[in-house]
């Protein structure tokens, strides 16, 4: 039940999905608002508190997610060979999406070499800080893919509302909890 | 008597020229880094934030035989700001502040200096921040001249004006102690 079947996600990968959800819609939501603050209010510093100690812990959870996909058994696709490719490349673009998304925010904040803070609990230090106007090149592109990611995150869920509206197979009940 | 006046007036157009001709032009040394343009502002009432912007270039004439000629015009690469915090750098390259996109240099360019006896003067200009032209007056302190040791001839002045941000359409709220921001110079230039 906690490892992936044939046929079904196992509860591992359901619960990272699922975190993995509300984190991504909850970092776009609060990265959005939270440049909207004036100076003056609490959130200020709180807002990107908050955002950097969610999105590298998401970093470290995509991480693992992705080893977890490599060492268990996948599901089999559920529908025609086109949608199944379809479904292929809308995974693997919302995985790098992630990825760059969550990297290029890092590279923002560390490109002075200040390392960040994590919940106050630890610091990851900056790796990379020598390309030329990394704080404004990592922040567009940072923007532009977190932009692209939610875009594809609704896609993916009217995909999954398609599967289990229209098509009534298993492929949202098999996200939601594993199936014989 | 007439014709005496006249050529007078002609020595005195010409020496004049003359002199305007002797006015040296120098070029900020950006190359060496021997030129800096720094700014302080409050932050919150409580202590003070430094940053620099590092990128910039210009030049002056001075004629120590007519100070009141001398002209400089520096351009500023807005992006180059630097208050050593990328987050904070990046912010004031953003609409809130400098929207460096937007407006990719600041300008000034001098319409007069007076000189005092002590070494000391007034440049005004007019600044072109943030896209708003406006007449600003620096208060110059002339460090030195002379040779310089490689064969060439240097001549460095410093100068500081305070600016308040709204006055160039930058309103973000930074709270009341920090309306205004105390610019400081200093350049050196190369005698060309």
């Amino acid at each position: 039940m906690l490892k992936n079947s044939q046929h079904s996600y196992g509860w591992i990968a359901i619960a990272i999905h699922w975190l993995s959800a509300i984190a991504v819609i909850g970092l776009f939501a609060l990265g959005y608002w939270m440049l909207t603050l004036s100076y003056y209010d609490p959130w200020y510093r709180l807002g990107p508190w908050w955002h950097k100690s969610i999105g590298l812990s998401l970093l470290a959870l995509t991480i693992i997610r992705l080893v977890w996909r490599w060492v268990t058994v996948r599901p089999e696709l559920i529908g025609s060979r086109y949608e199944k490719f379809g479904a292929r490349v809308g995974h693997a673009l919302l995985y790098a999406l992630l990825l760059v998304t969550m990297v290029s925010g890092y590279l923002i904040s560390t490109a002075d070499g200040s390392s960040i803070s994590v919940f106050d609990w630890f610091e990851i230090p900056a790796l990379i800080t020598t390309i030329p106007e990394q704080e404004e090149l990592a922040g567009d592109i940072h923007w532009y893919t977190a932009l692209s990611l939610i875009i594809l995150a609704g896609v993916h869920a009217l995909a999954a509302l398609r599967h289990h509206f229209w098509d009534k197979d298993a492929t949202l009940k098999r996200m939601l909890k594993p199936q014989k | 008597m007439k014709k005496l006046l006249l050529a007078a007036a002609v020595g005195a157009a010409l020496s004049g020229g003359l002199s305007q001709a002797q006015a040296a032009d120098y070029v900020i040394d950006m190359e060496g880094q021997h030129a800096f343009i720094q700014f302080k502002i409050s932050h919150l009432g409580y202590s003070w934030l430094l940053g620099e912007f590092t990128d910039f270039e210009g030049t002056f004439s001075y004629d120590e035989a007519n100070p009141g000629a001398a002209t400089v015009n520096v351009t500023i690469d807005t992006a180059s700001i630097d208050s050593n915090h990328a987050e904070r750098d990046k912010h004031l390259r953003g609409d809130d502040f400098l929207a460096v996109d937007d407006y990719p240099e600041a300008r000034f360019v001098s319409t007069s200096y007076t000189e005092s006896s002590d070494g000391k003067g007034v440049l005004a200009g007019d600044l072109t921040l943030h896209g708003v032209t406006k007449p600003i007056e620096i208060a110059v302190n002339e460090v030195g001249a002379g040779p310089d040791p490689w064969g060439g001839f240097r001549r460095g002045f410093e100068g500081k004006v305070t600016l308040t941000l709204a006055d160039f359409g930058i309103d973000y709220d930074l709270g009341p102690a920090a309306k205004t921001v105390d610019m400081y110079l200093s350049i050196e230039g190369i005698r060309q």
